[in-house]
């Protein structure tokens, strides 16, 4: 198991560059505390899994990305939406089950779906949606678009044969795919050395001849950094590449999850180098923000996650008569 | 024009990739191999490796892809060599393909093409020669067509790519080489209805794919018996077409149908429910089935032979129910 790095590093970004870094990590920890709490008083059902803890990977590899390019996640998605524009009420309303849900109601926390900000899904199925990047890049390829989708997925994924069938795949066709490995060190209760023979992931994949890379995924500017060089080399047509961004999970699994498989004292030490806490006794440290920006930067996220709550409640519910719909296409085949 | 069930394919891949290039062929085999039946033979050097895809053995990855290109701007056809191997991208097709119109709230539909071939009748024992379209008719989201005809070989594709939604296309392996006359303007056919391909009044013998082949060759001994069969090709397996169904119930009043598939959960267990829940009245006699011995497909010839309905199986059926 992977442990935290406890050096803080200096950073050398502008001001407004921290706190827009800083706001986006702020709004999907704000907005999934309040969606645990939503679904503590029975307003979200299902499974809700939270990233709270790792929120770095999404904002850093998101601020690296364009608008046109694609994303694909998993079910843990809410930040990964978030952080690629799908505003905060469709998010929390398709949570409450509402027709104005960005999947109307019927995708829930586990199917994100938009777009226009091409965001093609949480998807469910370990190791399910990794062929489906690779389509999508390969799309992209085909029609000269210079374009990249990105790839989420837990370490997990990686025992899976999907994964193996995916990089070697988007290697061969050199396919615009910048994958991204989440390990935050458990797959549900098992931890990696528990499923793996090798332990390296970013090896298994420079096996591919995917170049790849470990990033520390605490770290929003290492993961920036690192998507940087990545989507910069996806871009200039030299195929997939691949990051690892070693992470951890503060919350349970999902709201099902008696967390028999860690010692909360494991938690409580790396919830010490949380993303957000670090980043920000970094940029006090070289005075990039104070406590009255922070809390500029809390207030703004609170109403917009306060906001979305009062959009999700007084959202409609899809009249019952269109049980039926989406299951085909409305448009129907012209011959 | 001349020509056989795989030339049929052929022509029609060919005319689509020509027309539009957004449509791209991939598969194992189907390239430098010319396809595992040869369907893609020659396509290779008319269209380039790009469009022309050879895969790796990675079913779920490529049909996967496929799905993935689908959404994104492209028009897939996706060769799986059979469909006893389709079951390793059963999770993409199901899981995927069918979900994800629904799952994105109507956002993103999934316009991709899977071929493959089933059925049996080539000695290739249990894990080359079930019928399982079946299976994936029971999956809402999907489309599953079974041509039958040379003009459903060729037809069905061109409708398919044209489909918004996922279509699966079943090509029974002992049609490829199958010949006769096709018409040089064939084109696109409708991929909703079922059609009755011979008139009849005594009986309704309901087939699709191989089936209708076995059944057109009994209607023709039953007919020097003074028996006059009705044949319904049900071409389309999802959705299934109930109104061509009943019409030929109520013209006939006796029903029987034949696939090789399963009985057991199978898609004739299911049109007889259908039969039963809204043309019940219309029947003389209980509606009867001919379908696969409930067993792995044995390899020995004459196991294999009397492991699926027959010509003369279905004569005795139908002598037995007049
Ligand atoms: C194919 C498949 N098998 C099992 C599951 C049940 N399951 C859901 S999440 C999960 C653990 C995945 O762990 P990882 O990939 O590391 O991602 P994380 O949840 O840690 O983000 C499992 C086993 C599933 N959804 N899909």
């Amino acid at each position: 198991m992977h442990q935290p790095n406890k050096i803080l590093t200096p950073v050398h970004i502008s001001k407004a560059d921290a706190q827009h870094l800083l706001h986006q990590m702020l709004r999907i920890r704000r907005f999934e505390e309040k969606a645990a709490e939503m679904y503590t008083q029975g307003h979200i059902k299902g499974f809700l899994h939270l990233y709270i803890g790792e929120e770095a990977v999404a904002v850093g590899i998101m601020d690296a990305l364009q608008p046109e390019d694609g994303v694909v996640a998993t079910y843990r998605e809410h930040g990964h939406a978030l952080a690629k524009g799908v505003s905060a009420n469709s998010i929390m309303a398709e949570m409450f089950g509402k027709e104005e849900g960005c999947s109307r109601g019927r995708g829930g926390s586990m199917h994100l779906f938009d777009a226009e900000t091409r965001f093609f899904g949480g998807n469910a199925i370990v190791g399910g949606h990794l062929p489906l990047a690779v389509g999508l890049a390969l799309a992209d390829k085909m029609q000269q678009k210079q374009v990249v989708t990105a790839c989420f997925f837990g370490e997990g994924a990686v025992a899976e044969g999907e994964f193996h069938e995916s990089l070697n795949l988007a290697a061969l066709w050199q396919t615009p795919v910048l994958f991204v490995c989440e390990n935050n060190g458990y797959a549900m209760g098992t931890a990696l050395d528990l499923s793996e023979s090798e332990m390296d992931i970013h090896a298994k994949a420079a096996s591919y001849q995917i170049p790849s890379e470990v990033v520390d995924g605490m770290d929003v500017l290492a993961v920036r950094q690192a998507a940087e060089r990545a989507a910069a080399h996806i871009r200039s047509g030299k195929g997939p590449y691949f990051l690892e961004c070693r992470t951890y999970r503060f919350r349970a699994h999902s709201m099902f999850d008696a967390e028999l498989y860690r010692d909360k004292s494991e938690v409580e030490e790396w919830k010490k180098y949380g993303p957000i806490t670090s980043f920000i006794k970094r940029l006090k440290n070289q005075d990039l923000i104070s406590e009255a920006e922070i809390l500029e930067l809390e207030n703004q996220v609170a109403a917009e996650v306060n906001e979305s709550v009062k959009f999700a409640e007084s959202g409609t519910l899809e009249s019952e008569a269109n049980l039926l719909r989406f299951v085909y296409s409305e448009k129907k085949l012209v011959m | 024009m001349k020509i056989t069930y795989r030339e049929a394919i052929r022509e029609s891949i060919r005319e689509a990739m020509q027309e539009d290039e957004k449509v791209f062929l991939m598969g194992e085999d189907v390239g430098h191999y010319g396809g595992c039946f040869a369907v893609s033979k020659d396509l290779l050097a008319e269209f380039g490796a790009e469009r022309i895809r050879d895969t790796p053995l990675s079913e779920s990855a490529f049909v996967g892809i496929g799905i993935g290109a689908a959404m994104n701007g492209m028009k897939p056809i996706v060769e799986v060599m059979t469909v006893n191997f389709s079951l390793l991208a059963a999770d993409q097709i199901m899981n995927n393909a069918a979900t994800i119109l629904h799952m994105s709230g109507g956002l993103f539909n999934v316009p991709v093409v899977i071929r493959m071939a089933t059925g049996g009748g080539k000695q290739l024992a249990a894990q080359h020669s079930h019928s399982l379209e079946g299976w994936y008719a029971h999956i809402p989201g999907l489309k599953v067509l079974t041509p039958a005809t040379l003009e459903d070989a060729r037809g069905m594709l061109i409708s398919a790519l044209k489909d918004p939604d996922p279509v699966l296309i079943f090509e029974n392996s002992t049609l490829y080489n199958h010949q006769g006359e096709l018409s040089e303007d064939a084109g696109a056919v409708d991929i909703f209805k079922a059609k009755i391909r011979r008139q009849g009044k005594d009986i309704s013998l309901v087939t699709y794919g191989i089936g209708y082949h076995k059944c057109v060759a009994a209607a023709e001994i039953l007919a020097a018996e003074g028996i006059d069969a009705e044949i319904l090709d049900l071409r389309v397996l999802r959705p299934l077409d109930d109104a061509t169904i009943l019409e030929t119930v109520k013209k006939t009043g006796r029903v029987l149908i034949v696939d090789e598939g399963w009985k057991s959960g199978g898609i004739s267990a299911e049109i007889s429910s259908r039969i039963m829940e809204k043309g019940f009245f219309d029947l003389d006699m209980p509606v009867a089935r001919l379908g696969g011995a409930e067993v792995p497909m044995p390899y020995a010839e004459h196991l294999e032979r009397i492991a699926v309905p027959q010509v003369e199986t279905i004569v005795a059926k139908v002598k037995e129910m007049i």
